[in-house]
């Protein structure tokens, strides 16, 4: 018998707490594929969010560090300057990152830390129940916006990989999705590229996960997954806004 | 030789969410009618012989429950 498929030892035994078919999952599984594929399990360290991710060291079998809300790529950028010959990463909802954490995020990107962000964009706040993120769609519904979010009342959802193309020092950006074999292939080869940027030292480098919510959003997972591709990729474009040649 | 892949499950880490249900090209998988030690109906395969071990599962499955091995001759 020969293995085509076999679970990653990069993720722990341990049952993960998200909810079923959760994006947070897939997102977790494909991170820590690349760690493995590039015998980096041993010298990764991670930096967890608050959020529903908030548990993820309990999962990823990786050296991690807990942050508290949106301060990660503070943290990363500490743990990457002391420990060169490490990969650094945080790993951060959108939540958690493009709103409490925007600062952070933004000036991590600006002084070009040598870490890489994976950004789960669920367009929610998940964890707490359900509050409009500033991710949240013009007329999605959440328990802070029950008739959908209005222009009027909370302007436009903000789009993150474009706001950090425009920082010289963010040398790769891309968006992703997770919402078929294909899309999740492709997810897994901007993850490794951001990796490789990472080891060459060249700079800030980001990816974002266009990512479901089943719970939150009130879909089954099968249907949260087509959402995702038919409303959230219609406005944010799945794509690499930035690379650099190595 | 036709190629024989056998997928297993790990039935108690399952939570039912039934992605992998959908994504399988053969249409070959299923909710198991009992539960697991979690209380979810867990996937399960219906025709082990129809799989063609194109991995569509285990690449959407966001618990880690899907191994793929592709069967030598005999087995
Ligand atoms: C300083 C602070 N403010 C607010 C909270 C409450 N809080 C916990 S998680 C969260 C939002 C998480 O949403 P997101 O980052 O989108 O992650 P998800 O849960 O959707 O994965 C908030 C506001 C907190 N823990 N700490
Ligand atoms: S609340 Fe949403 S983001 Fe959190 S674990 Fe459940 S499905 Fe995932
Ligand atoms: S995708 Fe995974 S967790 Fe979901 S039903 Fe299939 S095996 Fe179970």
């Amino acid at each position: 018998m020969k293995t085509v498929f076999a679970p990653t030892s990069g993720m722990t035994p341990v049952d993960t707490s998200y909810c079923p078919g959760c994006s947070h999952g897939i997102a977790h599984r494909i991170i820590m594929e690349c760690l493995e594929e590039r015998g980096a399990l041993g010298r990764a360290i991670g930096v967890v969010p608050i959020g529903c991710a908030i548990n993820a060291h309990h999962f990823m079998n990786v050296d991690m560090c807990e942050s508290t809300h949106g301060r990660a790529p503070a943290i990363a950028a500490g743990i990457r300057r002391v420990h060169p010959d490490k990969l650094v990463f945080t790993y951060q909802g959108d939540g958690d990152l493009a709103s409490i954490g925007a600062a952070e995020i933004v000036h991590a990107a600006h002084r070009g830390e040598k870490f890489t962000t994976f950004f789960i964009n669920n367009a929610i706040y998940g964890m707490t129940g359900g509050q409009m993120a500033p991710t949240t769609l013009i007329g999605q519904r959440a328990t802070t916006a029950v008739d959908g979010r209005t222009v009027e009342q909370a302007g436009m959802p903000l789009r993150v990989c474009e706001m950090l193309a425009t920082i010289d020092m963010a040398v790769f950006v891309e968006r992703v999705m997770l919402t078929n074999p294909a899309q999740v292939r492709r997810a897994k080869a901007a993850v490794h590229k951001a990796l490789d940027i990472q080891e060459a030292r060249k700079g800030f480098t980001f990816v974002e996960f266009l990512s479901a919510c089943p719970t939150n959003w009130g879909y089954a997972p099968v249907d949260a997954l087509k959402w995702v591709e038919e409303k959230m990729a219609a406005y944010y474009p799945v794509k690499n806004f930035r690379t650099v040649e190595l | 030789m036709k190629k024989r892949f056998k997928l297993e499950f790990n039935r108690d880490k399952c939570k039912g969410c039934e992605i992998c249900v959908s994504f399988c090209p053969k249409k070959l998988l299923a909710l198991d009618k009992e539960v697991n030690s979690k209380g979810y109906h867990p996937a399960c395969i219906t025709d082990q012989d129809a799989c063609i071990g194109c991995q569509s599962c285990a690449l959407m499955c966001p618990d880690c429950c899907i191994s793929i091995y592709e069967l030598e001759e005999g087995e």
